[in-house]
C-alpha cells in the first residue's frame, strides 16, 4: 500500500505532515495508521499541511478528528494548513471547522502565536 | 416520473472501487444539468452511502456485491437525479439510521449527517430478498 503521507519533516518543535490525493475509506486506515505513530511522538506542535489533498470524505475527517483528540489528549497544538475549498467545505458539513485551526499560510502555522 | 437510467454499475465492496465511482456519479451530474460543485457533493453523498455499505453492511469485507443505479427524475416543473444504492448485507432498521449530534467533536457518525445534508430526499428500506436499499434523490436548482 502507498504511504498515505508524502513527506513528514521538522521545522524548529515543529512537526509538518504532508498527505496528498483523495483520502477516503480506501486511504484513511493508512493516513490513521501513520498519524496516530506521529502523535504517539507528542510533537507540540503538529501541522497538517492539506494543499495537495484533492478530496476527503467523512472517514479522513474523523482521522483528523482522531489526531485532534490525541494531540489535545498531551497538551499539544494541532493547525490545519490551506486545505482546498472542497476539503473544507467538509469540515463545514460536519460543522467541524469551528473545533480546528485552520490556517491559510505556512508562516502562521509554523508561527506559535 | 422516472425516464432513463444514466448510470447502473454492479461492484464489490472494496473501498479501492470508490474512486471509480466518485468520478461516474460526477460525471453523470454534469451531464443531468447539476452546476460542478453541485456534481462534486453528490459525488461526495453516493461516496458515503457506498463507504457505510461496505464499513456497516458488509464489515469491511471487500467481496460483497452493491448495486447503484442512478435515474433521471422528473416532476411538472423541476428535474433531479436519484441515486439507488442496493446492498444485501446486515439488514439496517431504518429507525436506527441517524446522523450524530454535532455539538462536539469526534469521529463517526458523519456519513449519514452529509448525505442528508447534500440530498433533498433520502429514504432508507430494508430491500426484498435481504440487505438494504437507500434512494437518494437530489433536484437541480433553478437559478
Amino acid at each position: 500500500m502507498t504511504r498515505a503521507l508524502k513527506e513528514t519533516r521538522q521545522v524548529g518543535s515543529t512537526t509538518v505532515v504532508v498527505p496528498t490525493g483523495e483520502v477516503d475509506l480506501q486511504r484513511s486506515p493508512g493516513l490513521y495508521q501513520e498519524m496516530m505513530a506521529i502523535c504517539r511522538t507528542k510533537p507540540p506542535r503538529l501541522v497538517v499541511d492539506l494543499r495537495q489533498v484533492s478530496y476527503m470524505d467523512s472517514s479522513g475527517v474523523s482521522t483528523l478528528v482522531e489526531v485532534f483528540r490525541s494531540v489535545n489528549a498531551y497538551g499539544g497544538t494541532l493547525v490545519l494548513l490551506s486545505p482546498t475549498e472542497r476539503v473544507l467545505g467538509m469540515f463545514q458539513i460536519a460543522k467541524l471547522d469551528r473545533f480546528f485551526t485552520i490556517v491559510d499560510s505556512e508562516d502562521e502555522a509554523l508561527s506559535d502565536g | 416520473m422516472s425516464v432513463s437510467p444514466p448510470l447502473e454499475l454492479n461492484l464489490l465492496s472494496d473501498p479501492a472501487n470508490l474512486a471509480t465511482v466518485r468520478a461516474a456519479v460526477r460525471q453523470v451530474s454534469v451531464e443531468a444539468g447539476f452546476a460542478d460543485a453541485d456534481a462534486e457533493q453528490i459525488a461526495l453523498a453516493v461516496d458515503e452511502a457506498l463507504a457505510n455499505v461496505i464499513k456497516h453492511g458488509y464489515g469491511m469485507q471487500t467481496n460483497r456485491p452493491i448495486r447503484l443505479r442512478a435515474e433521471v427524475v422528473s416532476e411538472e416543473r423541476r428535474t433531479g437525479l436519484r441515486f439507488v444504492v442496493r446492498d444485501y448485507g446486515r439488514v439496517v432498521d431504518p429507525a436506527t439510521i441517524c446522523g450524530r449530534d454535532l455539538e462536539e467533536v469526534r469521529p463517526g457518525g458523519l456519513g449519514v449527517h452529509i448525505i442528508r445534508s447534500v440530498m433533498d430526499e433520502v429514504c432508507y428500506e430494508p430491500a426484498v430478498g435481504g440487505g438494504t436499499c437507500l434512494s437518494m434523490l437530489k433536484w437541480k436548482r433553478h437559478d
